[in-house]
C-alpha cells in the first residue's frame, strides 16, 4: 500500500464526515425547534425522579405545565420548597409557602393490640389479602403489614417494622402520595412534616365494636374533643381527627387519651 | 445470493437468519429495552427506519464511492459514519416533523446508532453482493425481524415480571435463559431456506 492510498482513503473519509457534517448543521438550523429556554431551566430545577406525584406525566410534563401557567410553581411535592423558590425564581413569580409534608400510617394496631381473624396464607400484597373478607386483622380499617406500600414507594422511605405494621421514614419521605393512593385500608395519609402529634387510628367503627377488635383503637370518646385547649381536633364520624393548622403540639390530648390512640413523643411537646 | 429471490431474502431476514436470534446482532437493546411490549415496539419501529434507511444509503455509498475509488477497505469506518450522521439527521426531523413520535421513541432514538445490527446489516448487504432492491428488501425485513424478535421476548418478560421466579434468576438471569431458549426456538427455521 503506498502513501497515495492512505491520503486518498484519509481524505474520501474526510470529506464525507465533511459533507455530512455540512448537511446536518443546515438540517439543524432547518429544523430547528424552538423550546422555551425556561422549560429548559424548569426541568433541571426539578428533582427529576418522574414519579408523578404533581399529577403530570414525569418531571418534563411538569416543567411544561409550569411554563404554560397550567401547573403552580410549587406544584412538586418531592421537591419542597427549595425547589419551588427555584421554579418561582424562573418563572418570575412568588413561590408562596409550601409545607413540608410526610407520609404517616395512621395505625398501631400489630399482633399485641389487634389479632387476627383469620390466617392468611397468601401472596404479600395488601390489595389480594383486602380481597378475602377485608384482610386477615380483626379491625378492617388497619394495617395489614404486607407492604404494598413499601413495593411503590420509589424513594425506599417506607418499610414493615419489626411490629409487623408500615412505618415511614419522615427523612426520606417525599410526599408523593404513591403510598396514599395504594393503601387498600386508607390507613396512610400526608400529614405535615413538623406535625408531631397524629391519631394512630383509622377506624370508624362505634367505640364498643372498636374496644372488641382493638387495644390502642380510636373509641370516639371525645375526652381529646374536651381537653385541647386549641380547638384542634374533633371526634367525626368516631375517629379524632386533628386539625393541622390549628393543633400546636402541646399534646395534652396524648396524655388523655384512654386508649393512646394519639401519638406523639411527649419529650418533644411545645411546653405553654 | 446473488439472484436469491424477493420471498427468499424475506424469510431468510425474518425468521432463518433473524438478527437477534440467529446472528446475536443488537443484543444490548434487545435485553435493554425489551420491558414493555410498547416500548420494544417503539424502539422496533425506529430501528426499522434507520436499518432500512442505512441499507439503503451504504449500498450507494459502497458502490459509487468506495468501489470507484477502490477503497472498499473503509468499508467500516465510512458506514458508521454513514449510519451516525443518519440517525442523528432522522432525529432532528422527526424532533420537528413528529414531536409525538419523537418523544415515544426518546433516548432509543439515539441509541441506534451504536446498535450493532444497523452496521452488521449494512455490511452483510455487501457480502452478499446484493442488488439495489435486494438491499432494500433485506434490510427492512432484517429490521421486522428484529422488532419482532424484541416485542416478542417483551411479552415475555413482561409475563416474567408478574410469575414466581426463584431469588438467583430474578431480573437479568431469567431474561438470558428466555432469550436462549427463543433462539434455540428459532434454530427451528434452519431448513426452511
Amino acid at each position: 500500500m503506498d502513501i497515495n492510498t492512505i491520503i486518498i482513503a484519509a481524505g474520501i473519509l474526510g470529506v464525507m464526515g465533511l459533507l455530512f457534517g455540512v448537511g446536518l448543521a443546515f438540517a439543524s438550523k432547518k429544523f430547528a425547534v424552538e423550546i422555551d429556554p425556561r422549560v429548559v431551566a424548569v426541568r433541571e430545577a426539578v428533582p427529576g425522579a418522574n414519579c408523578g406525584a404533581c399529577g403530570y406525566p414525569g418531571c418534563d410534563g411538569f416543567a411544561q405545565a409550569v411554563v404554560k401557567g397550567v401547573a403552580p410553581v410549587n406544584g412538586c411535592p418531592v421537591g419542597g420548597a427549595d425547589t419551588a423558590t427555584a421554579v418561582a425564581q424562573i418563572m418570575g413569580l412568588d413561590a408562596g409557602e409550601t409545607v413540608k409534608q410526610v407520609a404517616r400510617v395512621k395505625c398501631e394496631g400489630h399482633e399485641e393490640n389487634c389479632g387476627n381473624r383469620y390466617d392468611y396464607d397468601g401472596i404479600d400484597s395488601c390489595l389480594a389479602a383486602n380481597m378475602l373478607n377485608g384482610g386477615p386483622k380483626k379491625c378492617l380499617y388497619g394495617c395489614m403489614g404486607l407492604g404494598s406500600c413499601v413495593q411503590v414507594c420509589p424513594f425506599d422511605a417506607i418499610h414493615i417494622n419489626d411490629k409487623g405494621l408500615a412505618e415511614v421514614d419522615p427523612e426520606k419521605c417525599t410526599a408523593c402520595n404513591k403510598c396514599v393512593v395504594i393503601c387498600p385500608k386508607n390507613v396512610i395519609s400526608l400529614v405535615p412534616y413538623e406535625q408531631l402529634t397524629i391519631v394512630a387510628c383509622n377506624n370508624y367503627d362505634k367505640g364498643p365494636m372498636v374496644k372488641k377488635n382493638c387495644n390502642v383503637a380510636c373509641i370516639a370518646c371525645g375526652i381529646c374533643e374536651r381537653n385541647c385547649p386549641h380547638d384542634a381536633i374533633h371526634v367525626i364520624n368516631n375517629l379524632a381527627e386533628i386539625d393541622y393548622d390549628k393543633c400546636t403540639n402541646c399534646m395534652i390530648c396524648v396524655e388523655k387519651c384512654p386508649t393512646k390512640a394519639i401519638q406523639g413523643d411527649l419529650s418533644l411537646r411545645t411546653v405553654e | 445470493m446473488e439472484n436469491a429471490s424477493i420471498f427468499v431474502i424475506m424469510v431468510s431476514a425474518i425468521l432463518v437468519n433473524n438478527f437477534v436470534l440467529s446472528r446475536f446482532l443488537g443484543i444490548c437493546p434487545f435485553l435493554g429495552v425489551s420491558k414493555q411490549v410498547e416500548t420494544a415496539f417503539g424502539m422496533g419501529m425506529a430501528v426499522t427506519f434507520v436499518m432500512t434507511m442505512a441499507g439503503t444509503l451504504t449500498y450507494f455509498v459502497h458502490h459509487y464511492i468506495l468501489v470507484k475509488l477502490g477503497l472498499e477497505f473503509l468499508q467500516t469506518a465510512a458506514f458508521i459514519l454513514v449510519i451516525a450522521s443518519l440517525v442523528q439527521f432522522v432525529e432532528i426531523v422527526l424532533q420537528k416533523m413528529s414531536p409525538t413520535l419523537y418523544q415515544a421513541l426518546g433516548v432509543f432514538l439515539p441509541l441506534i446508532t451504536t446498535n450493532c445490527a444497523v452496521l452488521g446489516l449494512a455490511l452483510l448487504n455487501i457480502q452478499y453482493d446484493f442488488g439495489l432492491i435486494q438491499t432494500i428488501v433485506h434490510s427492512f425485513f432484517a429490521a421486522i425481524g428484529f422488532s419482532m424478535a424484541i416485542v416478542l421476548f417483551a411479552g415475555i418478560r413482561e409475563k416474567l415480571e408478574i410469575s414466581d421466579v426463584p431469588l438467583p434468576f430474578k431480573g437479568f438471569p431469567i431474561a438470558l435463559i428466555t432469550a436462549s431458549l427463543m433462539s434455540i426456538a428459532f434454530l427451528g427455521f434452519t431448513g426452511l431456506v
